[in-house]
C-alpha cells in the first residue's frame, strides 16, 4: 500500500507540484473564483485541441513533436486565403478547415521524413525544424504573397504591395465555431460545437489505439529493431505519426484562431509549440508515455497558473512582469524537469533491469 | 581528382552551398555599387565580435557533450560580470577586465550545476541543455528586476523597476579592445582578433595536455576512455565548465563591440547562432578543430553582412531576416541528419 | 524413401579471405530434431544466418552451392522471405517487445483484424484489432507447446524461460512453419526449465515440424536428437544418428586435430613460485559472458590461459577484473585487495588489459598509430609529456611518442605507412600489434590479453605469440590469456584453465589429452553419461 502511494506520487510529482503552487497563488492573486472557472472553460475549448495532437508521436516513440509548429503554420496560409477570399461564418471555418489539411499533410510528410533521419533525436530536430520551416513561412508570407501568389485583400497586405500584415482581423471567422451553438450553465457560457470537436477528437485517439496502425506505431515506440524484425514498416508508420499530427495541429491552430479573433501573421504560430508541451508535461505525461486526462489536466493547471501569476506577482512583489517572467520559467523549467528525469530514470530502469538479470542468474546457478 | 572529391563528400552540400552563395555575393557587389573593402570590414568586426562565442562550443564538441545549446547560461554569467563592473565604476580597459575576471566565478559555478545535469542524461543532452538554457534566461529575467543595482547609468530613469533593457557603455569600454590594439585606417579589429587568437592558442595548448588528450577520448569512444581509466564524468564536467566560462567572456567581448549590454529575453536565442556558425566552419556534433571555428565565424558573418546590402540591392526587398533564419537553422538541421558516430546527445 | 525438407548442398562462405564454411552437405527430413554441435568459430552461426537469408551474408559476397527447401532452390534476400516458405528461427538475444503481453508479441505483425468500413480510403492498416482472436490464437500456440503462462502477462514481468517460450510459440503460431532453428534455448533456463523445453521439442517433432538444435550441452544432444551434426573449421565432420554415437565420440569429433604445427610447451612452471593475483567468489555481469561465483589463483611470472566455449564466460573474467564491467567478490592483487568497478585501479596497480574488443575498447580508430601507442602510458602514468614554455605547461612530447611507435612499428612489424597513419585503416592483424604496442608500452606486471590472435593472418599469429612470450621470459611479466582456440594456448601457456557455466571447471596442463579439454568444455561430467 504504502509503495502505491510512494510510486504514485513519483509519477505524478509534476502535476501535484503544480497544484501546491496553484492553490498558493489564487488567494494572493485576489481573482475570483468564477473569473477562473470562466477562464478555464474558455482556454480549455482554445487550447485542448493542439495539445491532443501531440498524443500519436509521443505513442510511436517519437517523442514530443516540436514541428507542430509545422501544422499551425498551415493552418494560417489557410487563414491568409479564406480572409483574401472574403468567406464568413462557419463556412469560412470549414473551408479553412479544408485548405489546412493537404499543407499540413505535405509539411507533415517532410518532418516525417527529417525525423527519420535524425532518429534517437527527434525531439531537438523537429524544434530546429520548426524554426527554419518558420523561415520558409516567412519567404512565403513575406515576400512571395501579393507578388508569385495573387493576393486580392488589401487590407491585409503591408503598404508596399506586396508581403501580408502582422495583424489581420479575422472578423470574418471571429468565434464562428464558439458562438455556432452556445449552452449557458449560469452564467458561463459554453461553446458547443468546439466541444464537440474536442470531444470527437478524444474518441478518435481511443479508436486509433486499438487499430492495427495503432499497434504498430505502440510496437515501434517501444523497440524499433525488433519491429522492423518482425516485418513494421517503421520509417513508413514514424511518417504517417508525423503527419496525422501535424494535420491536428493544423486544426487546432485554426480553433485557437478563431477563438481569439486576431492572427498576428509572424508569431502566433510561434510558442505554441512550445506552450503545448508545457502544457501537456504539467499533466504529468512524459516523453514516452502520454495519454487523454494528461492533456485534459495539463490545460486546466498551466492556463491557471498562466492567468494567476501576473496578477499573484502583482500582489505579492508589487510587479506583475515579476509574475510574467515567473510563468515563463515554469514553463520552461517544467520541460527541462521532465526531460531530465525521464532520461534519468530511463537510466536507472536499464541498471535495475541488469541488476534483475544478474540476480536471476545468480539464483540459478545456485539453485543448480 | 580524386582528392578533391573526397573533400566535397566531406564537406557536404550544405556547406558547398553556403561558401558559393557567399562567393557569389562578393563577385556581384562591386556591380551593383557596393564598396567591398567596406563590406569586408564589417564582416571582419563581425567575426572579432562573436569569435570567441562560437570558440565557446569547442570543448563540449569534443568531450562527446554535445552542442551547447545551453550556451545562454554562460552568457549570462557574463552579463552579470558585466554590470557589476559597471555598478562598480569601472571604466576603460579596467571596466572590460573586471567584467570578465567577475564573471568567471559565476560562470564556474552555473557550469558546474549545469554539467553535473548533464552528465546525468547522458544521450539526451542537446534537448536538455536547450531548455536550461531558455529556464535561466528566465530566471535571470527576474533577477534583473529584483537585484539592488543602483548605478545611474542602469536603472530606469522616471524610477521603473530593475535594470533597464539595453545599457550603453559607451563610456565605460566601448571597443576598448581595439583601444588598445588598432590598425592604422581600422582595416582590421585587431583588438579583438589578437584577443581571439590568444584564447584560442590556449585552446591548442590546452587539447595537447593530460586532461585535453583525455578530453578527446572521451568524445570519440567513451569505450576506450573507460578502459583507460579516464573518468568520464569528470572530464565532461570539466569541458562543460570550460564552455560555460568561454561563453562569458564571449558575450563580453561582443558587447564591447556592440557597445551595449543587452538583457533580459535577449540571450534567448543566443546558442543557434554560434552552434549553426560552427557546424558551418565544418565541425559535426562530436568532432570539432579550430579551423572550423575561424572559417564558420567567418562565412556565416559574411553572409548576415552581405545579404541586406546585396538581396536589397537587387529586388529592393530586405530579406536578410529571414534568409539568416534559413541558413542558420538549415545548417543545424544538416547536421542533425547526419548518422553520427559514438557520443552522440539528442 | 523419406521426403527431405530441407537440402543443403556443397555450401560454402567466405568473409573476405577468411573462408568460415567449406562444402556443408546436409538434409533434414521432416519432423526430424537435428543436433547441431561446434566450437566458437566452427561456422554454426554462419550457416544458420545463411538458411535464414541475413542480409550480412548477402551483403558480403552471398553463398557457394545450393540450399533447397521443401524442393525448391532457395535465394532468400531477407530473413522475411524465409519467414514466408516456413522457416523460423529463435535466436540466443530474445526479438520482444517489453511492454506488450505475451499474445501482442505472439501475432506482431500477423493481428488479427476486423473489417473497418474505413479500408478502402486509408489501407488495410486502419482495421481494428480483433483481441479475443488473438488471446485464442496465443492460447492455441502455447498449449501446443505444452506449458502453462497466462497470454496476458507482460514481457517486462516475465521470468527469462517464459519469454523464452513466449519466442518459440510466436514462431509455431505461424501457420506455414516447417522447420525450426533453435539458437542455444537451453543457455538462460534451469535444468527443470531446460527439461520442459526438450519435451517441448519433442512434441513439435511429433506434429511434423523439423528443428535444428544449437547446444553445447551434449546430453541434451543425446536426450533429443535424432541426428548430431559435427562442424569444425568450417567443414562437416559427421553426421550420425545419435543411438549410433556417445557423448565422447561427438567431443572428439568436435575438438579434433587442428591443422598446422601445434607445438606445445614441454617446460611446466616451478610449482612453488608464489601467487601473485588471487580471484575469489568472482561475479562479472557482462552480458553473454557471465562469471558466476569463480575462483582462480594464478602464479606469478606463468603465462596462464583461459579457454572454453563461447558464451561460458572466460571473456568476462579479464573484462570483471578491470572494471569494465560490474563486478563482485574479491580480487588480491599482490596480497593486497584492490578496488572493484573502478577501471583506474588496476590500471594504476600495474594491471593492464588488451581486450577482445579491438576496434570499440581497444583503438581510437580516427587518431595516429602513435598517438593510440601513447595513449594509456600518457594518462595512467604520465609518460610522454614535456615542459614546454619556461615550464608553465605540461604538453605532449611528440617526438617521444614517435619514437615509441617507431620502435613497437619495427619489433612488431607493424605494416603502416608511418606513425601518423590513422589507425582505422590498418589491417586487422596490424590493429592487434597496435594494441599489443599499448600494452608494453605500458610496461605492466600483470597483462591480460583476450583473443590475441582472432581475426589475423599465421604470420602475424605467430609474431603475436612469439612475442608474448618472449616478454614473459625476458621481463617475468605474468601473462593471461584468454582464446578459444585451444591450440593456441596449448602452443604458449604453462596451464590452462577451462571455463565452464561461469566457473573454472578444471586446469590441465598443456600436454594434457586433447579430449580431457573438450570434455571439460561441454561440461561432461566426471560420471559421465556414457552410451
Amino acid at each position: 500500500m504504502e509503495n502505491k502511494i510512494k510510486k504514485f506520487l513519483i509519477n505524478n510529482v509534476v502535476p501535484i507540484f503544480m497544484v501546491i503552487i496553484i492553490l498558493l497563488s489564487i488567494p494572493i492573486s485576489g481573482l475570483s473564483i468564477e473569473y477562473l472557472i470562466q477562464e478555464i472553460i474558455l482556454r480549455l475549448s482554445r487550447n485542448l485541441f493542439l495539445v491532443l495532437s501531440l498524443l500519436i508521436p509521443i505513442i510511436a516513440g517519437m517523442g514530443l513533436n516540436f514541428g507542430i509548429v509545422l501544422g499551425a503554420m498551415a493552418g494560417q496560409i489557410a487563414l491568409i486565403f479564406i480572409t483574401d477570399w472574403n468567406v464568413v461564418g462557419l463556412q469560412g471555418f470549414f473551408l479553412a478547415v479544408i485548405i489546412t489539411l493537404p499543407i499540413a499533410a505535405l509539411m507533415g510528410y517532410v518532418g516525417g521524413i527529417v525525423l527519420n533521419r535524425a532518429k534517437g533525436r527527434e525531439m531537438i530536430t523537429s524544434m530546429i525544424l520548426g524554426f527554419f520551416i518558420n523561415g520558409v513561412y516567412q519567404l512565403l508570407v513575406l515576400y512571395g504573397m501579393g507578388k508569385v501568389i495573387p493576393i486580392k485583400n488589401e487590407a491585409i497586405l503591408l503598404s508596399r504591395g506586396h508581403g501580408i500584415r502582422n495583424a489581420i482581423d479575422l472578423k470574418n471567422i471571429r468565434r464562428a465555431l464558439d458562438d455556432g451553438i452556445t449552452f449557458n450553465i449560469g452564467q458561463y457560457s459554453i461553446p458547443v460545437l468546439t466541444i464537440l470537436a474536442i470531444v470527437l477528437l478524444c474518441l478518435f485517439i481511443v479508436w486509433f489505439r486499438k487499430t492495427k496502425l495503432g499497434q504498430d506505431m505502440r510496437a515501434i515506440g517501444q523497440d524499433i529493431e525488433v519491429s522492423k524484425s518482425s516485418g513494421i514498416a517503421v520509417d513508413r508508420t514514424r511518417i504517417l505519426a508525423i503527419v496525422i499530427s501535424t494535420i491536428l495541429a493544423g486544426i487546432g491552430q485554426l480553433i485557437f484562431l478563431q477563438n481569439i479573433g486576431t492572427m498576428n501573421t509572424y508569431n502566433s504560430h510561434e510558442q505554441i509549440g512550445m506552450f503545448a508541451i508545457a502544457a501537456l508535461l504539467i499533466g504529468g505525461a512524459t516523453v514516452s508515455k502520454a495519454s487523454i486526462p494528461n492533456a485534459l489536466s495539463g490545460v486546466v493547471l498551466f492556463h491557471t497558473m498562466f492567468v494567476l501569476a501576473p496578477r499573484a506577482g502583482k500582489e505579492l512583489i508589487g510587479s506583475a512582469q515579476i509574475g510574467e517572467y515567473f510563468r515563463v520559467f515554469i514553463s520552461y523549467g517544467i520541460i527541462a524537469l521532465v526531460l531530465i528525469l525521464h532520461q534519468w530514470r530511463r537510466e536507472k530502469e536499464k541498471e535495475a533491469e541488469r541488476k534483475r538479470i544478474l540476480e536471476m542468474n545468480s539464483n540459478q546457478a545456485g539453485g543448480n | 581528382m580524386n582528392n578533391i572529391k573526397t573533400m566535397l563528400k566531406n564537406a557536404g552540400w550544405p556547406r558547398i552551398i553556403i561558401t558559393l552563395f557567399l562567393l557569389s555575393m562578393y563577385v556581384v557587389s562591386p556591380f551593383i555599387g557596393i564598396n567591398l573593402k567596406s563590406a569586408l570590414g564589417d564582416t571582419l568586426v563581425r567575426f572579432g565580435m562573436n569569435a570567441i562565442l562560437v570558440l565557446s562550443l569547442v570543448p563540449m564538441i569534443q568531450s562527446g557533450t554535445g552542442l551547447n545549446f545551453g550556451m545562454p547560461l554562460g552568457v549570462e554569467a557574463g552579463l552579470l560580470g558585466a554590470v557589476i563592473s559597471i555598478e562598480m565604476g569601472l571604466g576603460g580597459f579596467m571596466g572590460f577586465a573586471g567584467a570578465i575576471i567577475i564573471s568567471i566565478p559565476f560562470a564556474v559555478l552555473f557550469g558546474w550545476l549545469y554539467g553535473h545535469i548533464l552528465n546525468k542524461v547522458k544521450g539526451g543532452e542537446m534537448m536538455i541543455a536547450t531548455y536550461i538554457g531558455f529556464s535561466s534566461v528566465a530566471i535571470m529575467c527576474i533577477m534583473w528586476l529584483v537585484l539592488p543595482f543602483k548605478s545611474q547609468d542602469m536603472i530606469w530613469a522616471y524610477g521603473g523597476e530593475g535594470l533597464r533593457t539595453t545599457i550603453s557603455v559607451e563610456s565605460h569600454w566601448h571597443k576598448i579592445l581595439d583601444k588598445v590594439l588598432h590598425m592604422p585606417n581600422d582595416m582590421l579589429p585587431l583588438g579583438e582578433m589578437v584577443f581571439f587568437a590568444i584564447l584560442a592558442f590556449g585552446m591548442w595548448i590546452f587539447f595537447r595536455s593530460r586532461t585535453g588528450y583525455a578530453m578527446k577520448a572521451v568524445g570519440t569512444n567513451d569505450k576506450f576512455a573507460k578502459a583507460t581509466g579516464i573518468n568520464i564524468d569528470k572530464i565532461r564536467v570539466k569541458s562543460v565548465v570550460m564552455s560555460t566560462v568561454l561563453a562569458a567572456v564571449g558575450i563580453i567581448v561582443y558587447q564591447q563591440s556592440f557597445g551595449f549590454v543587452q538583457l533580459y529575453l535577449a540571450p534567448f536565442y543566443m546558442a543557434f547562432p554560434a552552434i549553426a556558425a560552427i557546424l558551418i566552419g565544418g565541425a559535426s556534433v562530436n568532432k570539432v578543430t579550430i579551423v572550423n571555428v575561424v572559417v564558420g565565424t567567418f562565412l556565416f558573418q559574411g553572409i548576415l553582412t552581405m545579404t541586406p546590402s546585396v538581396v536589397n540591392n537587387i529586388i529592393q526587398t530586405d530579406m536578410s531576416e529571414t534568409i539568416r533564419i534559413i541558413v542558420s537553422n538549415g545548417m543545424i538541421l544538416y547536421a542533425l541528419t547526419r548518422k553520427e558516430g559514438a557520443g552522440s546527445g539528442k | 524413401m523419406d521426403k527431405v525438407l530441407l537440402k543443403i548442398e556443397g555450401l560454402s562462405k567466405s568473409f573476405g579471405e577468411n573462408v568460415v564454411l567449406k562444402d556443408i552437405n546436409l538434409e533434414v527430413k521432416p519432423g526430424e530434431i537435428i543436433g547441431l554441435v561446434g566450437e566458437n568459430g566452427a561456422g554454426k552461426s554462419t550457416l544458420m544466418k545463411a538458411i535464414f537469408g541475413m542480409p550480412v551474408i548477402s551483403e558480403t559476397g552471398g553463398y557457394g552451392g545450393k540450399i533447397i527447401f521443401n524442393g525448391e532452390e532457395t535465394n532468400f534476400k531477407s530473413p522475411f522471405d524465409a519467414l514466408a516458405v516456413g522457416i523460423g528461427m529463435v535466436h540466443q538475444e530474445f526479438s520482444l517487445i517489453p511492454g506488450f503481453k505475451a499474445n501482442e508479441n505472439i501475432v506482431l505483425n500477423r493481428e488479427s483484424t476486423a473489417n473497418s468500413f474505413l479500408e478502402g480510403f486509408f489501407g488495410e492498416r486502419i482495421r481494428r484489432i480483433d483481441s479475443k482472436n488473438i488471446e485464442e490464437r496465443a492460447d492455441n500456440a502455447i498449449s501446443q507447446l505444452g506449458i502453462e503462462i497466462d497470454p496476458n502477462t507482460v514481457i517486462n514481468e516475465m521470468p527469462v524461460a517464459h519469454k523464452q517460450f513466449t519466442e518459440i510459440a510466436r514462431e509455431i503460431e505461424r501457420e506455414k512453419t516447417k522447420l525450426l532453428v533453435l539458437d542455444e534455448p537451453t543457455a538462460v533456463l534451469t535444468e527443470e526449465e531446460a527439461k520442459v523445453l526438450l519435451e517441448t521439442m519433442r512434441r513439435l517433432s511429433e506434429k511434423g515440424i523439423s528443428i535444428i538444435f544449437i547446444t553445447h550441452r551434449l546430453d541434451e544432444i543425446m536426450d533429443v536428437c535424432d541426428t548430431v551434426v559435427v562442424l569444425r573449421d568450417g567443414l562437416l565432420i559427421n553426421a550420425v544418428n545419435t543411438k549410433d554415437t556417445n557423448v565422447n565420440q561427438i567431443t572428439e569429433w568436435m575438438i579434433g586435430r587442428k591443422m598446422g604445427e601445434s607445438e606445445e610447451k614441454t617446460e611446466t612452471l616451478d610449482d612453488n613460485k608464489e601467487i601473485i593475483l588471487s580471484i575469489k567468489n568472482f561475479w562479472v555481469d557482462m552480458p553473454g559472458e557471465m562469471v558466476k561465483g569463480l575462483n582462480l589463483n594464478i602464479k606469478k611470472g606463468e603465462i596462464l590461459g583461459l579457454g572454453g566455449m563461447a558464451g561460458q564466460g572466460k571473456i568476462g573474467i579479464a573484462n570483471g577484473v578491470m572494471g569494465l564491467y560490474d563486478a563482485s567478490g574479491k580480487v588480491i592483487f599482490k596480497g593486497e585487495t584492490i578496488k572493484l568497478n573502478d577501471p583506474n585501479e588496476p590500471l594504476e596497480k600495474g594491471i593492464f588489459f588488451v581486450s577482445e574488443d579491438r576496434k570499440g575498447v581497444g583503438l581510437l580508430l580516427e587518431s595516429s598509430i602513435e598517438e593510440n601507442i601513447a595513449y594509456p602510458a600518457m594518462q595512467i602514468q604520465g609518460k610522454f609529456f614535456k615542459k614546454r614554455f619556461g615550464g608553465l605547461f605540461n604538453l605532449a612530447d611528440e617526438e617521444a611518442m614517435k619514437e615509441n611507435a617507431q620502435d613497437y612499428i619495427k619489433k612488431l612489424e607493424i605494416r603502416c605507412m608511418s606513425e601518423k597513419q590513422k589507425v582505422q585503416e590498418l589491417s586487422g592483424g596490424n590493429q592487434q600489434k597496435v594494441c599489443l604496442a599499448k600494452a608494453f608500452t605500458m610496461d605492466p606486471e600483470v597483462l591480460f590479453v583476450s583473443e590475441p590472435t582472432r581475426g589475423i593472418d599465421v604470420g602475424a599469429k605467430k609474431l603475436v605469440l612469439d612475442t608474448l612470450k618472449e616478454y614473459n621470459l625476458t621481463k617475468g611479466t605474468t601473462i593471461i590469456i584468454t582464446s578459444s582456440e585451444i591450440e593456441e594456448l596449448r602452443s604458449i601457456c604453462d596451464r590452462i584453465a577451462i571455463i565452464n557455466e561461469g566457473k573454472v571447471a578444471g586446469i590441465l596442463p598443456p600436454t594434457a589429452d586433447i579430449l580431457e579439454f573438450g570434455k571439460m568444455m561441454v561440461g561432461v561430467s566426471k560420471e559421465g553419461n556414457n552410451e
